[in-house]
């Protein structure tokens, strides 16, 4: 009797999915409902289709908004809330893609609180499914963090080029602080980096922009980064792929799918 | 006197001749004489009369300075003046620089402008702590002296000394400045910088009464030592002057012993620029040549109600006219030239171009900051950092009298700021209480007044307060400083530097700037091992950040960041707030996550911050407070009140000389005792001692008194009011 009382408050991980209120699971749903507090947090991504008022009129539940201090530095309010009660806990995407999470998993965890995940559909995932590339195929996926102080990290071009060397695609994520970055501006930080490393073949690369995953009105647009460096994406969240060698399979993809010049299908890419 | 529009027309003529300038400055210890001596050289331009001269100060030109019978701001003038044995005309470009040891910023500064000096010296009272200490930055930056040996007459008329005796005390001031040459730069001392009387580098004379003599011009006047002894104790001194007037004497000397641009810039350049002197511009400066790129270095910031800021420095390369844009070292815009010109005395002459090798004044450098590196390329490699002798060691808070002036003064803090760098100022725009450091309690009070006076906004300011160091005695750690996220970690150990390496750091020739292996034999040199000297990332406030790891993925782009949480802890450390100072710190071990997006500022800054905060607490953390140098000469009845009141002010007797019923005692004493003292030994001595003192650095604060001040600083900045613990920083 004692073990199950235990356990009989938890602090559940709902991954909300890409893009509006709908993009949740059933079972996700549910246990928002039956969840005596819900809490969010929109700073690891955004979900650009909907609003906290939204998703409360939606879940019909009253939301409260976490900043990054209240849950790295002052976890302690969300596992202290979970120990007497069932707490969702709400993110974009899937949970755990958010390394951050883990982190607040383990203190609850520690702390004695029980955790559960409800899963959501990720952006990992989506790219490969709105570019037709394939899921075998992709190296480390990295982060393109805006400039800070003229300082330019430029680690993100070193995955990128580990990656080609073991012939892997690499899923270039973007900073979303402040105003969200778009495809335009990753592509011209890593333009910077390869000119300072004098690799001026860089800009031949082959790169998928992918904008409003999860929308009725995704945009996917392949072409080589010389010529997709100005092309209006349209509004945020966006993220890009560079990929390595192509699969035939995977090049008829690009093309149907994201009107990839057919160049590429006789060039060696 | 010739009209002001031919003197221009003719100097306009020699700006282009680089071998007929003399860029020169006069270094000497407070009122010793040197702006009345600058007066004179004036009358030699025939600018204002030779009646005038000493008695309008003309170049302390600031009424605070007039008021206060001493020279705050080092101005800038140019003197047009004839070489008689060579019928040539010469300009000699002249900055007149303080003596009183509080605007130690200035004199730094000026240096950088000039290729040779005058070191004015009193015949009576010798070589000074303050003539010591300008001299030494003149030397370092390479800039030759000669000597001018003032106040002779005082010797004769008031010591009432012999014409032997005379002679003798004459020699012993050259035997003494020599000595101090010799010791700072003995190659150059060899080669020729030994200051001779027999070859003409050494001059001897009264400015107040306007003559001057010296060996080589002895045949011409006819006036030796013997002369002069005779002419002054028979009070002829305006015959004197007549005959062997001081600015012939002095320019003479100038002219023939102090080198011109094509010479100086050669042996200074070197010195003053790290960059690669093998290229267009490091050529084009070596040779001082007016066809390379404009490369011009700011001295002095000047507000003019007329025209905005006017960038006072020296041009060591190139062409400057109206017109052109150029790039500020640090900025990424240009700035565009509204006028260039030279000064005589307070007034402004514009010229339409002028070329390598003057000082001038410039209008429209609006991002320019005092130290900046202007020039026609981008990404000029900037001129060595100007360094000050001594930093800040006392502060003062300022608030608007009036609410309506709160945001003026914000924008007058920062002119002044800007016009004069060994001011720090802290703004606080929430409390509207701003804080101002300086040199000493003077400097502030002049930088009150300016406030007051000049931009014209009436302010409260508090009583002046200490600024501490914070420093540690022996190892700390390692500690660790997690990130926010918990991703990353930095492990981070402190060690006290040795005194010699907190020396070389302090002496400004230490910088970051210059070639790796260059800084590795500087640092080794100084005692530091050579793994510990190739591991230092950066040096800040006389401290030092050493990496230790090896081969540590992502860490070079987390560097920069590293870098910055080092300088927050250095710029206040956990004690109270107060600078560090003396403290390596080494980072022995990074966890770092994966992607780039988590450990950016917000997680490596505070994280690094923790772990060096931590550090310095797990060792025995010490305040260190600013000790001065003091220096009191009275009548030797007064010597017992003297001791007292040194004493009383935790204060230590160092020497004690007694010479013909003057007694003279040297001690130091902490900064914070001495507010006041001015005051205190006036009325002890009934106002007969003459006094000085000189920032000498810093002292561990005795173990008594060391609660008690962080209590006070603590609350004093609103800090929590008990003496911090490492858990306040895990």
């Amino acid at each position: 009797m004692i073990h199950v009382l235990k356990y009989l408050y938890m602090l559940i991980f709902v991954g909300l999915g890409l893009y509006d209120e709908m993009d949740i699971s059933i079972k996700g749903l549910e246990t928002i409902k039956r969840s005596k507090k819900v809490f969010v947090e929109f700073y690891t991504s955004k979900m650009m289709g909907t609003t906290i008022d939204r998703l409360e009129k939606f879940y019909g539940k009253d939301i409260e908004l976490l900043g990054r201090e209240d849950i790295e530095i002052r976890p302690d309010k969300i596992i202290e809330t979970a120990r007497n009660k069932d707490v969702a806990f709400l993110c974009a995407g899937d949970p755990m893609i958010a390394t951050t999470h883990i982190d607040l998993r383990i203190r609850a965890e520690d702390a004695g609180v029980k955790t559960r995940i409800i899963h959501g559909s990720s952006i990992q995932t989506a790219v490969i499914g709105l570019s037709g590339l394939q899921n075998y195929k992709f190296g480390r996926s990295t982060t393109i963090p805006r400039p800070y102080k003229n300082i330019i990290a430029e680690s993100p071009y070193d995955v990128f080029k580990n990656n080609l060397d073991n012939n892997l695609h690499t899923l270039f994520l973007l900073d979303i602080s402040d105003e969200p970055m778009t495809i335009n501006e990753g592509l011209k930080i890593l333009l910077n980096i390869s000119d300072k490393r004098k690799d001026y073949k860089f800009k031949d690369n082959l790169c998928v922009g992918i904008a409003r995953a999860g929308s009725d009105n995704p945009v996917v647009k392949a072409d080589f980064i010389k010529d997709i460096l100005d092309y209006n994406f349209g509004p945020p969240l966006h993220t890009f792929i560079l990929p390595a060698k192509l699969h035939f399979m995977e090049k008829e993809a690009l093309i149907r799918f994201a009107k990839a010049p057919k160049e590429i299908l006789t060039k060696e890419t | 006197m010739v009209s002001r529009k031919e003197i221009i027309e003719k100097i306009k003529m020699l700006m282009d001749k680089t071998e007929m300038i003399r860029n020169i400055g006069i270094v000497a210890h407070i009122d010793h004489g040197k702006t009345t001596l600058s007066d004179n050289l004036l009358a030699g331009s025939g600018l204002i009369s030779n009646e005038l001269a000493g008695k309008t100060l003309y170049m302390d030109y600031d009424e605070e300075e007039q008021a206060r019978g001493i020279t705050i701001n080092a101005a800038n003038v140019s003197i047009l003046f004839n070489h008689k044995k060579t019928n040539k005309d010469y300009l000699i470009n002249l900055i007149d620089t303080p003596g009183h040891v509080d605007f130690g910023g200035d004199v730094t500064r000026a240096m950088r402008a000039v290729d040779g000096c005058i070191v004015v010296v009193d015949a009576v009272e010798g070589m000074m702590p303050q003539t010591e200490t300008v001299l030494k930055q003149a030397l370092k930056e390479n800039v030759k002296p000669v000597l001018f040996v003032n106040k002779v007459d005082r010797l004769i008329n008031e010591l009432k000394i012999d014409k032997k005796d005379m002679q003798y005390r004459l020699a012993k001031v050259i035997e003494e400045v020599n000595k101090f040459i010799k010791n700072i730069q003995e190659e150059k001392y060899k080669s020729g910088w030994k200051i001779n009387p027999a070859d003409g580098s050494v001059a001897f004379g009264s400015a107040l009464y306007k003559w001057a003599i010296s060996i080589p011009m002895l045949e011409k006047t006819g006036i030796g030592f013997n002369e002069v002894y005779d002419y002054c104790r028979s009070g002829r001194m305006e015959e004197l002057s007549e005959k062997s007037r001081l600015y012939n004497i002095i320019l003479d000397m100038v002219i023939e012993h102090l080198p011109n641009p094509l010479v100086s810039q050669k042996r200074r350049v070197p010195t003053i620029w790290h960059g690669d002197l093998d290229s267009d511009v490091g050529r084009s400066m070596l040779n001082c040549d007016k066809n390379g790129p404009v490369v011009f270095m700011v001295t002095k910031i000047v507000p003019d109600p007329h025209s905005g800021e006017v960038a006072t420095g020296r041009l060591f390369s190139g062409t400057i006219k109206r017109g052109m844009e150029l790039y500020i070292s640090g900025v990424n815009k240009t700035n565009k030239i509204q006028q260039v010109g030279i000064y005589m005395g307070p007034d402004r002459f514009e010229i339409e171009e002028i070329f390598a090798g003057n000082i001038i004044a410039v209008i429209g450098l609006k991002d320019a900051i005092v130290g900046s590196t202007v020039s026609s390329i981008k990404d000029m490699f900037p001129f060595e950092e100007i360094r000050h002798v001594s930093e800040p060691v006392v502060t003062v808070a300022v608030e608007a009298k009036n609410m309506k002036d709160l945001p003026r003064l914000i924008e007058v803090l920062r002119e002044i700021s800007k016009e004069d760098p060994t001011i720090q100022v802290q703004i606080d725009e929430e409390s509207g209480e701003h804080l101002i450091s300086g040199m000493g309690e003077l400097h502030l009070e002049v930088i009150g007044h300016k406030i007051e006076r000049d931009k014209k906004v009436p302010i409260i300011t508090s009583e002046p307060i200490v600024v501490y160091r914070e420093g540690i005695t022996s190892k700390g750690g390692p500690t660790e400083g997690v990130s926010p996220n918990r991703h990353n970690r930095f492990y981070m150990e402190v060690d006290p530097l040795s005194e010699s390496v907190v020396e070389l750091l302090k002496s400004g020739a230490f910088s970051m700037k210059l070639p790796e292996l260059e800084r590795r034999k500087l640092l080794m040199n100084a005692g530091l091992n050579s793994n510990e000297a190739k591991a230092v990332v950066d040096e800040y406030r006389n401290n030092l950040l050493l990496n230790m790891t090896k081969g540590i993925q992502y860490l070079p782009e987390t560097m920069e960041l590293i870098i910055e949480g080092f300088r927050e802890v250095m710029s206040g450390g956990p004690l109270a707030k107060e600078p560090c100072q003396g403290i390596k710190v080494k980072l022995v071990d990074v966890k770092l996550h994966e992607d780039s997006i988590h450990r950016g500022p917000a997680q490596v800054i505070p994280a690094v911050r923790n772990a060096i905060y931590t550090a310095i607490l797990s060792d025995n953390p010490v305040l260190l407070e600013p000790i001065q140098r003091i220096y009191i000469s009275a009548p030797q009845d007064y010597m017992g009140e003297i001791i007292r009141e040194l004493q009383g002010r935790r204060g230590q007797v160092m020497d004690i000389q007694t010479e013909k019923g003057d007694v003279v005692v040297k001690g130091i004493a902490p900064v914070s005792e001495l507010f006041g003292f001015s005051g205190s030994i006036r009325s002890a001595t009934e106002g007969r001692a003459l006094w000085n003192s000189e920032n000498i650095g810093f002292q561990v604060l005795p173990s008594s008194l060391h609660n008690d001040v962080v209590m006070n600083i603590r609350r004093r900045k609103g800090m929590k009011e008990r003496i911090p613990e490492i858990s306040d920083y895990v």
